[in-house]
């Protein structure tokens, strides 16, 4: 393969950092970054699942039989910030219902199935001319509604990115695209400069940033190019109207994986680190990928929500390589027969990247935001893993870790479920960018261990929280039980205190029995007085069911029987002399306890 | 249709265990065709010896322990452990003792440890220990080099004097191993340079009356040198093809250096020079391709750094203080027992952890 030509010559105030580690993995990026961007065919039918990014699902707003327009709404902004989804061309809604997302997991969820009419014809649109006399709410509502999400990495709300943005000094759009094969963000950049500038300055208007730094790697010179002059352009018509101390800049950055990642294209441009569990906003910056630009561009200065994107179809089991414009939801088995796609044994195809991009089982899946890429590599292209041998500790993974992590040491303790360890040396910091498993001479999959192990801890996570709760719930109940058997001893006390008080009034009374019932009416045959045989079965009666609260947790049943009313009041006062015992044997416990 | 499923990264580096094992053993070429050249057949046979045994060994410890024998085999680790030993015994040492060696690297060090990547220890040089402190006699019988030998024994000579420890001829190995001084009637037995400084400064002898001896023709002993020299060149290679880093070889060639520096400014008649510390002994063998074994060494770089220079300090201190000549293996194993220390206080800070730390 010919050698890519670089690109240099930033201009001499502009300072690179280096972030540790980082791989050259073959670049591969032509040829589907040699023609223009496509226009391919448009499907027959499209499916759009309603959560398409992070945020709350969205309340589907249409029905089936329903004819909408390109760019209607088929559901509504969620209340947590959720994205509405858009009709991405005119057809009939003909079901909603579940279907296989476009996802590592390959689960389904919901979603909308949408028959094409291949008319292609708008609905209304909206735009927000002159986005600077609205205020900043209004601008961020206007993108929420347009569905617009980052185009790069997470699909995050940029609306919500941007309004959680607080006292950003430098907007740095992301145009790195360091991943080999993907040649998205380098045509875009080639073919649409204008819009992706445009877009910058509106995300700038939205955070006050002082700068905007376009990082571009330096195996994209035309992309480089054209930004350049774009910016050119942008720069004498921004001067009047924004603020004029505003740097605009495209920075060109040495090609190395992962450049692109957010946390390492910060360390490169600022030589700053993003705090371990922050935000780059923390340190005054704010990210954003240049297709996000471009879709905030055509949002405002247009109207158009979030419909197509730019995505590679690429490899070599691909026979028309290419970039192309695909309206979101076409399925993924549309697009690879636009582009002569010949499957061999054992075909891989895969969403994303060769490093960071995962395997899709069948083909029913639909392009979503984030969809970047669909390469198809042969075996010989792409080998497949071989068999993994033991780790010899060459530390050759550590050498390229851009996070400075130590991946072997990881590995051992991913293997050995030693979640502790593994927080102590921080595996929540990987990013998976696959390069130790690219580097590692035994073959180990690596990012596939840190995925499982992070997987558990999540898990191990939730159920830490649960038990956490059954404890409160636990802890709360044991309090209440305590409670209640202070407030029961509370009553025997007092109970006991007013027994006193008769007996010692009882005494002034010669006939006093001794039957050793002292609580019983002291009458010489109880069976003979209704009154008072009464009064001791209500006694009695009353202790029952106190002492048989105490027991009921341990044997309902018994407390049942002994809860049964006496029939006479000898039996009353043997069970209130139980019901005593009882008590004075909980009070002696709970002295002993206490 | 379905189709393949797999875990990113889909794209992989081709170079396996057994690529670098092969580049390990390909950089060791030039310094074994020294060896050959200065003391002989020796040093070929026992590589084959030992080779045919680690091969042998490897293979019943992996069926011992329910393991394929085959890609244990292919990774070639057990050909290195017993080229390194093979290297550094001396060529012409009983057949048995290379035997015992590799069967104690590979059987006792390696597998009893749990195979490839965990153990503890380096095998060739805790075999060579083994066999130093059994075997003293044995272990020490180097031949001179070449140039001063006064005859060296052909290829099955060789092969006699190693399996029945005499020549075609009837000369014994201590026969063979005496040099003409021509300063005295008898020829004697002649040491390796680092024994014979270590020995004549003992006896109250200075650094230059010691270096007037026959093998310090050149700098730091002839033949010795030039094997080093064809070491330190296979390590260039290996740097050259990343198999390994600079931080090992650097830091142990710069301590050991350094303290030799040291010791020859403040005392340059009673400590050996900076030339026959790095020339001399098994210093470059060491440095680039027995320090360099990953599974033993500390992983991280700056790890590394202390590693290696720990094996130069201990290097240095056994050769000038210790009971034996040179002191590569003694300090190998020794920096081997601190890995685990050293690997848990140089971790590197982690991305977005500069603050946490200090």
């Amino acid at each position: 393969m010919s050698a890519v030509q670089k690109y240099s010559g930033n201009d001499a105030d502009i300072r690179l950092w280096s972030f540790p580690g980082g791989i050259h993995p073959p670049e591969r990026k032509a040829p589907a970054n040699q023609a223009p961007i496509q226009r391919l065919a448009l499907a027959d039918e499209f499916i759009i699942p309603l959560r398409q990014h992070i945020g709350a699902l969205s309340e589907v707003q249409v029905a089936v039989g329903d004819h909408v327009l390109k760019g209607d709404l088929l559901s509504a902004p969620g209340i947590e910030h959720g994205l509405p989804v858009h009709a991405p061309t005119s057809g009939e809604i003909i079901e909603i219902g579940e279907f296989p997302l476009n996802h590592p997991s390959g689960l389904s969820g919901p979603g909308i199935r949408l028959r094409s009419d291949h008319l292609d014809s708008w609905g209304e649109r909206k735009p927000l001319a002159d986005y600077q006399q609205h205020n900043h709410l209004e601008v961020l509502e206007h993108l929420q509604h347009m569905g617009i999400a980052g185009l790069g990495g997470a699909g995050f709300p940029t609306a919500r990115k941007v309004a959680s943005a607080q006292g950003i000094d430098c907007l740095i759009i992301n145009g790195a695209e360091c991943e080999p094969y993907i040649a998205a963000d380098d045509r875009l950049m080639r073919e649409h400069a204008d819009e992706i500038v445009r877009g910058s300055l509106i995300l700038q208007w939205l955070t006050h940033a002082k700068s905007i730094l376009i990082a571009i790697e330096d195996n994209k010179p035309e992309a480089i190019a054209a930004m350049r002059n774009a910016l050119a352009q942008a720069n004498e018509n921004t001067l009047a109207t924004q603020a004029s101390e505003l740097a605009l800049k495209v920075v060109v950055i040495p090609t190395k994986y992962p450049s692109g990642g957010e946390r390492q294209l910060t360390q490169i441009l600022t030589g700053k680190q993003v705090p371990a569990n922050g935000l780059p906003a923390d340190i005054g910056i704010l990210m954003h990928n240049t297709g996000t630009a471009w879709a905030v561009c055509r949002a405002i200065d247009h109207g158009e929500p979030l419909l197509e994107r730019v995505v590679t179809l690429t490899g070599e089991a691909i026979r028309r390589p290419c970039t192309a414009w695909v309206p979101l939801g076409t399925p993924v088995q549309h697009l690879l027969e636009q582009v002569d796609f010949q499957p061999e044994a054992q075909q891989r195809v895969i969403i994303g990247g060769p490093m960071m991009g995962f395997t899709l089982p069948h083909l029913q899946v639909p392009v979503i935001k984030t969809t970047n890429c669909v390469l198809a590599p042969t075996r010989k292209e792409l080998p497949p893993a071989g068999p993994e041998m033991p780790c010899i500790r060459c530390g050759a993974c550590a050498d390229v870790c851009p996070a400075s992590l130590l991946p072997q040491q990881l590995y051992w303790l991913a293997n050995a479920n030693d979640y502790d360890g593994l927080k102590a040396h921080h595996l929540a910091d990987c990013i998976e960018c696959g390069a130790c498993a690219y580097v590692c001479p035994s073959e180990i999959p690596l990012v596939q261990y840190y995925r499982q192990a992070k997987a558990e801890m999540r898990e191990q996570a939730i159920e830490h929280h649960k038990a956490e709760i059954a404890r409160q719930r636990f802890e709360a109940r044991q309090a209440r039980l305590e409670r209640e058997k202070q407030e029961r001893l509370e009553r025997h006390a007092q109970a006991a205190k007013a027994r006193e008080e008769a007996l010692a009034a009882r005494k002034q009374q010669p006939q006093a029995s001794d039957d050793g019932a002292p609580r019983t009416p002291a009458k010489p045959d109880a069976n003979t007085d209704p009154v008072a045989s009464a009064v001791a079965r209500a006694k009695a009666r009353k202790a029952e069911r106190e002492a048989a609260r105490a027991e009921s947790k341990e044997s309902p049943a018994e407390s049942a029987t002994e809860a049964a009313p006496p029939e006479d009041p000898k039996k009353a006062a043997v069970a209130a002399a139980i019901a005593r015992a009882k008590a004075r044997k909980a009070a002696k416990q709970k002295d002993e306890d206490s | 249709m379905s189709f393949f499923i797999a875990s990113s990264p889909h794209h992989h580096l081709r170079r396996s265990t057994a690529d670098l094992m092969r580049l390990v053993l390909i950089a060791m070429i030039p310094g074994v065709l020294a060896q050959w050249y200065f003391f002989g057949w020796g040093v070929i046979l026992q590589l084959i010896l030992a080779i045919g045994v680690a091969l042998a060994a490897e293979a019943v410890c992996l069926l011992a322990r329910n393991r394929e024998p085959s890609s244990g085999l292919r990774d070639y680790t057990a050909v290195v452990t017993a080229a390194l030993l093979a290297v550094s015994i001396p060529p012409l040492a009983p057949w048995w003792v290379i035997v015992i060696g590799t069967l104690f690297s590979i059987v006792i060090v390696k597998h009893l440890f749990g195979g490839v990547g965990h153990n503890i220890f380096n095998p060739a040089m805790a075999g060579y220990v083994l066999l130093l402190v059994s075997f003293p006699v044995q272990m020490t019988s180097w031949l001179p080099p070449a140039t001063i030998a006064q005859e060296l024994p052909g290829f099955w000579d060789s092969v006699r004097v190693l399996l029945f420890g005499f020549t075609g001829d009837g000369y014994s190995l201590e026969q063979i191993r005496r040099v003409d001084t021509g300063a005295m009637l008898d020829a004697v037995v002649m040491a390796t340079p680092l024994d014979h400084i270590k020995t004549e400064l003992a006896q109250g002898y200075t650094l230059s009356e010691a270096k007037s001896a026959i093998i310090f023709q050149g700098a730091a002993g002839t033949g010795w040198q030039w094997v080093n020299l064809a070491y330190l060149a296979g390590g260039l290679y290996l740097l050259k093809q990343r198999v390994i880093t600079w931080h090992i070889p650097g830091a142990l060639l710069g301590s050991l250096g350094l303290l030799a520096l040291i010791g020859a400014v403040f005392a340059p008649d009673s400590l050996p020079n900076v030339d026959i510390h790095l020339l001399s002994g098994a210093t470059m063998l060491a440095a680039f391709f027995i320090a360099t074994d990953p599974v033993s060494a500390a992983t991280s770089t700056r790890g590394k750094l202390v590693y290696a220079a720990l094996i130069g300090l201990l290097i240095y201190v056994i050769r000038t203080w210790g009971g034996y000549p040179d002191a590569v293996a003694f300090a190998v194993l020794l920096a081997n027992l601190c890995v685990p220390v050293i690997d848990q206080y140089t971790r590197p800070t982690v991305y977005g952890h500069h603050e946490e730390r200090r």
